[in-house]
């Protein structure tokens, strides 16, 4: 079973059609990426399907806008996929 | 179908927020201004606009499922397949499907049907957010009126006035 980090690297190479072998933990997706806001709908559209959950984005583009948060706490990769695996274990707990 | 007023769709037929999907037609007008450059002597309902009168069908679904809370903006237009002339006085049946609705943003699938054949389809795709005002969401909630949106898929305030 891939790790969260490879679906998620498979899931930006594939939409934004960057070379695989670039896309590291430590990869700014903005940043590094250059990934827009648009682009990455569609990746959030392609995580969602993936791993059955809905990434908190608004709530996200708030706390970054309001000082809260900084990208790095959710556009870094290795912590995108920290957050993943959250929302995903969230969901088996209420699903238990 | 008021082509000048970007007004593309005559009617809400149906919404189904538990199918979450919605029906519309609008009949292409026999004359309008846009024909006499699209194209001279040739009218067909340009294919921009075909789209465009999708994006409305499936944002009046995105409004709907939103419970008029939420406004789509349109994002992305993906697949769009044009698959046969329209022309003036055609009858237009539409759908939408909402496909997934993400935080912040929603996928659609699109078509319209004339005489039960597909002429044209798209995947589209919406950036949700608040109203900008509350004027614009009154004139919105008025518009849908006007289209005979659905009582039930009406904010429980504006029930009332339907």
């Amino acid at each position: 079973m891939p790790s969260t980090f490879d679906t998620v690297a498979s899931i930006i190479a594939e939409t934004c059609d960057i070379e695989r072998d670039t896309i590291k933990p430590e990869s700014h997706a903005i940043d590094d990426l250059g990934i827009d806001s648009l682009d990455f709908l569609d990746i959030a559209f392609a995580i969602d399907k993936a791993f059955a959950i809905k990434l908190p984005l608004e709530r996200w583009t708030q706390e970054v806008n309001d000082g809260k948060a900084t990208t790095e706490q959710y556009f870094v990769l290795k912590n995108l996929c920290a957050r993943i695996d959250d929302l995903v274990a969230a969901k088996g707990a209420v699903g238990s | 179908m008021q082509l000048e007023y970007f007004q593309l769709i005559d009617r809400i037929v149906a919404i189904d927020l538990a199918g979450r999907t919605i029906r519309t037609e609008a009949r292409v007008p026999l004359e309008s201004t846009i024909f006499q450059g699209h194209f001279p002597g040739h009218p067909l309902m340009p294919g921009v606009l075909l789209i465009e009168a999708m994006a409305q069908t499936a944002g009046w679904l995105v409004i709907a499922a939103a419970r008029f809370e939420r406004m789509p903006f349109l994002a992305a237009v993906k697949e769009a397949k044009l698959r046969t002339f329209v022309t003036p006085g055609q009858l237009l049946s539409l759908a939408a499907e909402l496909v997934h609705e993400g935080s912040g943003y929603a996928i659609t699938a699109a078509s319209i049907a004339v005489d039960g054949k597909t002429v044209c389809n798209a995947e589209i795709t919406f950036k949700v957010m608040e109203f900008p005002s509350p004027e614009f969401r009154a004139t919105m909630e008025a518009w849908g009126e006007r289209l005979k949106f659905p009582l039930e898929a009406r904010p429980a305030g504006a029930q009332q006035h339907g």
